[in-house]
This record gives C-alpha cells, sequence and structure tokens, in this order.
C-alpha cells in the first residue's frame, strides 16, 4: 500500500465531479500506445465492419468509453470453460476471502479501513497503519520507544468482543480472530509493551 | 495430460470417409468370390489407417465387403454425418469405436445446451450389433446415466472408456461402469463436466471389484466432487497393472505421497492440488523430505500433470524425475519464471509442455534453454480478458522459437505480438503442423510497427510446409488470407475470428485451400456470396461453422438446395426472437442420415 495512492484516494473521494461512477480514467499507468493506438483502430476498422452484429457495436463503444471495465464478448478468448471455471473459483476464493477490518485511532476524525490479508505479518500490519495515520500521529507507530514507554498501543477486538494487544499471537491465528482494529493513544497506552 | 492420441487427433488422414462409400454390399457372391473375398479379409485385417481403409473400400464390391469385415475401429467424425443404424449395418465386427459430436465451438459457450450429440441412439444401436465392444471414445458428446448403465450391461467384455469434454453424466453413471465392467483397463475422464447434486453424489470409487482389478488408466482430475479416499487407496493396491493416475484437486499432497507409495510403477500421474489439505498438517520441512523421496522411488514417469492449487515449496520434490519427463503439464499451476526455472532446468526430455502465462517470457526463455527436443508447447493465460497485463509475448515466441527447433504444435495466447517474431518462427521451426496463436484483444496489430497481422501468418503458411492447423488471431486484413489461399494446401483446419475486410477472405481460402476440412469462423465480415463460393468443396469437409458474420438466410437456403447431402443448421441463441434474415450462426456438414431429428426447436434446418 503506497502512501501516494491513499492519499489519492482520499482526495478523489471528496472532490466533486460530474458524471457517472466509474467513468474515471483509471489511475493506474496505463500502457498508453497499445490503447491509443487500438482506439484509433476501432475508429478506422469502423468503415472496415459496416455489417458487424449488434453485440460487437456495443462491444466496441463500451470499450471506448470505459476502458477499465470492458465488455466482454461471449467465448473470447477461447477459454474453455472448464478451464476459467477452474481459475474464477480459486480467485474468488481468495478475493472473497480479503479481509477487512475497521481501524480506529483515537483523536483521529475518522476510521479507516485494511485488509489484513495484504500484510504477511506483523511488520508489515505496523507499517501499513503507520502509513494510514501519518498524518494524525506524531511519532511511529511501528516498535519505537521513548524513554516513557511506546505512545501507542495497537489493539484489536477478537471474537469474544475482548480488546487485546496486538502481536501476542501467531500472525495466522490473529487474522482469523480479529473483528476490528483500535490504535491507542496516550494515557491509556502506558504501561503496555507489544511483544517484539 | 491429455494425450493426442492418433484416434482422437484433429490431422487424422481421411477424416469421414465412411460417409463418401456406397451403400450396401447387394445379394451374396458365388463360392469363387467369397473365397477370394475371405483371401482379401485376410490381408485387409492387417490394414489400420482408415484413411488407406476408405480407399480400399472404394475398389469394387468386393474389397468394399471385405474391408466392411475386416474394420474393427470405427471412427465417426461427426455424429449426425451418418445414422447409428447405417454404420452398424456395414460394419459389423467393431471393437472399438470413437465418436465425435458438436463443433468446437462449443467449448466456449457458442452453442446453447441442448443442441444435440446424443450417445443414446448410438449406445442402443450398439448393444444390439456389437456384443463383443471393447473400447469407446467419446468426445463432446451429451452422454447421460442411463446410457453408461446400457453400456455396462451390454458389453462383458468391455475394456476401455474415455470420455472427453462430455457432460450430461454424473457419479451415479460411473458407478454403474466401475461396478459391472469387471474388465475394465482404462476409465479416462478428461475434461467433462459431470452433473452432480451435492447431495446426492455417488460413492463410485467403492465400486470396483474388490478382486484384483484390470485397471491400467484411471483419469478423474475433472470430477469436481471428492472421492472415497480409503476405496482410492485400496483400489490402487489390489490393481498392479495400474500406470495412468489423475487424481483430482480434493487429494491432498500428502493423500498423494501414500497413492505414490502404493504404485510406483506409474508412468503417468496427475498430482490433484499438490498443496497441503488447509491447515490440517503443518508445512514441516519432514513432509517434503518424504514426498521428494516417494518421487525419487517413482523411476517410471514420464508424464505429470494436475498441479492445480500448487504450494511452491513442494515443487522441487519433482526434481528427480524431471530428467525422465517427457509430458509436463503446469497449465493450472500459478507459478513465476523464478519457481519454474529450477525445475525447468533439469528436463532435458521434456517433449510436451503445457504451462501458464505466469512464468512470462523469462520462463519461457528457460525453457527454450533446456528442452531442445520439445514437440508441442501451449501456453495458457491465468487471466484470460481481452485487457489483461502483458505476460508472454513476441520475445518468448521468439526464444522458443530458437531453442526448440523440433517443435512440431504450439498454443500460445497473449497480450501482444509481432510480425517479425511470427516470421522467425515460421524459419525456425520447420516442422510446425500445428500454429494456434491467439492474440486475446480483438483487431490488435502487431505492437511495434502497428501493422496488421497479415506478414506474419503468410509466412506461417510459406515457410511451413506441414502445416495442417491453423488459428489465425489479431487484425488481419484480406491479405492474410490471400497468402493461407495460396500457401496453405494442407491446412485442413482452420480458425478465424475477428479477421479479414470482405468476402474475398472466405473466397481466397476456400478456392485455395483444397485440403480444408473444418473451418470454423465467428465475427467476421463474411457474406452469403462468399458462402456460396464453397459450393465446390462442402462435400470434401467436414463441417463449417460460420457465427455472428454476414449470413442471411436467403444465402444458406441456396446453399442447402444446391447440396442436398449437406445439413445446414441455422442456430440461433434461446432468448433471441427469430431474427428474420439474418443469420446468427450456422453450422452446416455433409451427412447421409439427412435432417436430424432430434433438433431442439432454436435449431432451424434448412
Amino acid at each position: 500500500m503506497e502512501v501516494a495512492a491513499s492519499d489519492l484516494d482520499n482526495l478523489k473521494a471528496t472532490e466533486l465531479r460530474l458524471g457517472l461512477p466509474g467513468s474515471d480514467a483509471p489511475e493506474k499507468p496505463a500502457p498508453a500506445s497499445p490503447r491509443g493506438s487500438k482506439r484509433a483502430l476501432l475508429e478506422a476498422n469502423e468503415e472496415h465492419r459496416p455489417g458487424k452484429s449488434k453485440s460487437l457495436e456495443a462491444d466496441s463503444r463500451d470499450q471506448e468509453a470505459q476502458p477499465v471495465a470492458k465488455a466482454r464478448v461471449v467465448g473470447w478468448p477461447p477459454i474453455r470453460s472448464y478451464r476459467k471455471n477452474s481459475f474464477q473459483a480459486r480467485k474468488a476464493e481468495v478475493e472473497a476471502a480479503g479481509l477487512f477490518v475497521k481501524v480506529s485511532m483515537d483523536g483521529a476524525p475518522y476510521l479507516r479501513k485494511i485488509d489484513l490479508k495484504l500484510c504477511k505479518g506483523y511488520q508489515e500490519l505496523r507499517e501499513a497503519l503507520d502509513n494510514m495515520f501519518r498524518c494524525f500521529s506524531i511519532g511511529e507507530l511501528s516498535g519505537m520507544e521513548g524513554c516513557d514507554g511506546p505512545k501507542y498501543a495497537i489493539t484489536y477486538e477478537d471474537k469474544d468482543g475482548d480488546w487485546m494487544l496486538v502481536g501476542d499471537v501467531p500472525w495466522e491465528m490473529f487474522i482469523s480472530s480479529c473483528k476490528r482494529l483500535r490504535i491507542m493513544r496516550g494515557a491509556e497506552a502506558r504501561g503496555t509493551r507489544s511483544s517484539p | 495430460m491429455r494425450e493426442e492420441r492418433s484416434d482422437m487427433s484433429e490431422d487424422e488422414d481421411g477424416g469421414g470417409g465412411s460417409a463418401k462409400s456406397r451403400g450396401g454390399g447387394g445379394a451374396p457372391p458365388p463360392f469363387s468370390d467369397q473365397v477370394l473375398e475371405n483371401v482379401l479379409e485376410n490381408v485387409l485385417q492387417f490394414l489400420s489407417s482408415r484413411g488407406d481403409r476408405n480407399a480400399a473400400s472404394l475398389v469394387c464390391r468386393s474389397w468394399y465387403r471385405a474391408e466392411a469385415q475386416t474394420r474393427r475401429e470405427l471412427f465417426i467424425g461427426n455424429c449426425y454425418a451418418v445414422s447409428p443404424r447405417r454404420a452398424t449395418e456395414r460394419f459389423r465386427r467393431v471393437r472399438a469405436v470413437v465418436l465425435k459430436g458438436k463443433p468446437r465451438f462449443a467449448d466456449f459457450g457458442l452453442i446453447p445446451n441442448n443442441w444435440g450429440a446424443h450417445f443414446h441412439p448410438w449406445v442402443c444401436a450398439m448393444a444390439a450389433a456389437y456384443p463383443w465392444l471393447e473400447k469407446i471414445c467419446l468426445k463432446r458428446m451429451s452422454v447421460a446415466d442411463g446410457d453408461l448403465s446400457l453400456l455396462a450391461y451390454s458389453f462383458p467384455n468391455f475394456k476401455e472408456l474415455s470420455l472427453i469434454c462430455c457432460e450430461g453424466f454424473s457419479t451415479a453413471g460411473l458407478a454403474v461402469i466401475a461396478e459391472k465392467c469387471r474388465h475394465l483397463r482404462v476409465l479416462d475422464l478428461i475434461e467433462d463436466y459431470l452433473e452432480d447434486d451435492e447431495d446426492e453424489m455417488s460413492d463410485w470409487m467403492s465400486r470396483f471389484p474388490e478382486t484384483t482389478t484390470s485397471l491400467e488408466s484411471l483419469v478423474f482430475d475433472c470430477v469436481g466432487s471428492a472421492v472415497n479416499f480409503e476405496a482410492l487407496e485400496a483400489l490402487v493396491t489390489r490393481s498392479p497393472a495400474l500406470r495412468r493416475l489423475r487424481v483430482n484437486h480434493h487429494v491432498s499432497v500428502e493423500q498423494l505421497r501414500r497413492l505414490m507409495a502404493l504404485a510406483p510403477q506409474l508412468t503417468h500421474l496427475g498430482t490433484g492440488s499438490f498443496g497441503s489439505a488447509a491447515a490440517a498438517i503443518p508445512q514441516g520441512g519432514n513432509n517434503v523430505v518424504d514426498l521428494v523421496n516417494t518421487f525419487a522411488a517413482s523411476k517410471s514417469l514420464v508424464c505429470l500433470s494436475g498441479f492445480r492449487d500448487v504450494a511452491p515449496q513442494y515443487l522441487p520434490a519433482i526434481y528427480p524425475v524431471c530428467a525422465n519427463l517427457t509430458s509436463l503439464n503446469f497449465s493450472f499451476a500459478d507459478i513465476s519464471a523464478e519457481e519454474l526455472n529450477p525445475v525447468i532446468r533439469h528436463c532435458h526430455n521434456l517433449q510436451n509442455f503445457w504451462v501458464l502465462d505466469t512464468v512470462r517470457d523469462e520462463g519461457l526463455q528457460a525453457v527454450a534453454a533446456t528442452c531442445k527436443d520439445l514437440r508441442e508447447l501451449r501456453v495458457f493465460p491465468v487471466d484470460p480478458t481481452e485487457d489483461s497485463e502483458v505476460s508472454v509475448s513476441d520475445v518468448g515466441l521468439v526464444a522458443i522459437s530458437e531453442g526448440c527447433r523440433k517443435l512440431r504444435s504450439i498454443l500460445y495466447f497473449c497480450q501482444q505480438m509481432t510480425n517479425a517474431a511470427v516470421v522467425t518462427m515460421s524459419k525456425n521451426c520447420q516442422d510446425l503442423v500445428v500454429f494456434r496463436l491467439c492474440i486475446m484483444g480483438r483487431h490488435r496489430p502487431d505492437h511495434v510497427t502497428e501493422e496488421p497481422m497479415d506478414e506474419g501468418f503468410g509466412a506461417i503458411v510459406m515457410n511451413c510446409k506441414k502445416l495442417r492447423r491453423l488459428s489465425v488471431s489479431g487484425l488481419l486484413t484480406d491479405k492474410a488470407f490471400a497468402y493461407i489461399g495460396k500457401y496453405g494446401k494442407l491446412v485442413r483446419t482452420l480458425s478465424v475470428a475477428f479477421a479479414g475486410n470482405s468476402d474475398l477472405a472466405l473466397r481466397y481460402v476456400l478456392e485455395g485451400c483444397t485440403k480444408l476440412q473444418k473451418l470454423e469462423i465467428r465475427d467476421s465480415p463474411f457474406g452469403d456470396s462468399a458462402l456460396l463460393a464453397g459450393l465446390h468443396h462442402y462435400y470434401n469437409m467436414r463441417f463449417l461453422w460460420m457465427s455472428s458474420c454476414k449470413l442471411s438466410v436467403r444465402g444458406c437456403n441456396e446453399v442447402a438446395q444446391r447440396l442436398p447431402h449437406l445439413v445446414v443448421e441455422v442456430i440461433r441463441d434461446r432468448d433471441e426472437d427469430d431474427d428474420g434474415e439474418f443469420v446468427e450462426k450456422l453450422y452446416m456438414y455433409r451427412s447421409l442420415a439427412g435432417p436430424r431429428t432430434d433438433a431442439p426447436p432454436f435449431v432451424k434446418i434448412l
């Protein structure tokens, strides 16, 4: 998770625009020349294919309006459904299992959400949270300890509804029981120490 | 991996020749001729190629009869080209049948369900005519559990069943086969779609005979439901002849190891998931060591496939067998070039390799560096959409062409390609028989020069003199088809999609490709006048498929009238109304049986 992207997300989310949702140009750098030339070619080809079927016309118009979400043509590319299903089933499993939990930080005006599946361990989690709340925090969350102990503690609410300190249990166990995260600040955090 | 056996290959000689033969034998011959015929039979029984047999049967009536009596393997390339009764009346001593049904575009969802290709009338006719039948191989047929049951009860000597890309049956049907076919040697289920109700699944694995079996091949990687593992283990234990075993993804790597230990004589192995059962056993180092040892003990392995949910830490376990492998199917394994490299480096003898494009051009370069004997390569896309990331490209293609000079067959999915790369391949790989390039973006030109891909495909037909099967893609003008018509004299199967500018393109092909047998076209601007340009040739073809082109009912009607032995089917999508003049899908094929009687309402036969 890059800082730039998430900041941009915030900005874009608050920006007032006219237009249907999803009609923006994609933010990720799309390979410029193939797409550009493809559009030009589509227009050029209009003359060559005057009688193409209705569905195809709709497709090409879709393609030009929404480069991100292309209309799919039946049976193209020619991959057997047997093969497609094998991957789609797994992809769906993996994507559906994305674990988004709310993250609150004491003093912050709004909450965030983080996908625990994208972090491979506690270190990454700390870094991700650090990045996410950088604009609100004074110091770092990740393992920095001043002489009076850490200023923040990352806690989570588990399945039983108890608030636990992040870092005690193995990562896999943690993500399976974590319902939400809370970054405690100040006095409440004192007297707690995260496991290394 | 699904091997291209000679009888299933699309490139076999004399396809469907039996449909062209004359009628039955007539009155019985005089005695002296009968003696001659007996002698002839003794000679003709050695003819195995069906092309040769078809030719022999045309010599005279006597030869016709002798050939009919000695044909043991019946190949029907289109189940609607001849009626079951006619086939079983002519050929009376058949032991093995190969039957193909739906056209290939059915695999891509272009043909509505219930279109046809029912096995039922065939199994009924064969049950009566061939009680000694031993082998059945079906491709793209609709097979019901009742059909499998009839099969199991009708053929006491039944030995081999192969179902490829079939649908309509379930584990209940498999249970009957397992139980009743006591001499079963081969049960190969390849890319079938089983109808299985979650609640009503049958424990077919337990139904095999409890005695020692004669099983040589058991392939069930397409069966979606888990099988009874204890029963499978017990079956493997009592099947000493077992050489080919391909399990489905429900079999974990731990279970696989147990099976392999029981059957070290295996030559073909489909590994199932090759990952751990979810969170069942901790992924310690010991597991990998055990697995390595098991593979090391499987000294006969030449073909590996499966790897559905491959956990990369298990991959090194296959190193001991890599040097012996002639065939490796990684096309369901989401692995990177880094993960592929240490494996492929050992595979010096590899001839068939199927892989996912996740290995990228670097992965293909590694293949090219080691697999000097490669004959067949297939590169599949992990994300089969038009706008997925570029992972393999012209770079990989060139690398392969430079490293694998003996390449005969290639299927390559990619997002971008250049003419130069295709030309290079045409020059380096002179043995190419099958060239299938799928540039996934429709109408996509050469990504460097922005020109159409005409020159690349032109070079393929010009330089690869043995080419019999061609699939084209990318931006193509009529010029590409001019090349194909001019140089593709041996081409038998041609697949076209989103290509060409005008009727000329199709004309070039129909007039130039004299050996053309199977032509499938979609979304290309070809109309009636092009269709009519092929009238001289359609009786020589197995079929023509055209969808989303510019055909009208009038044009198709004219073909139907001029060629009475051609069945001309106009298929419309279920939810569309009768579109009047416009023909959305045309499927036409020569037939001795006339219009079929089992056509569903959305099929109109002209």
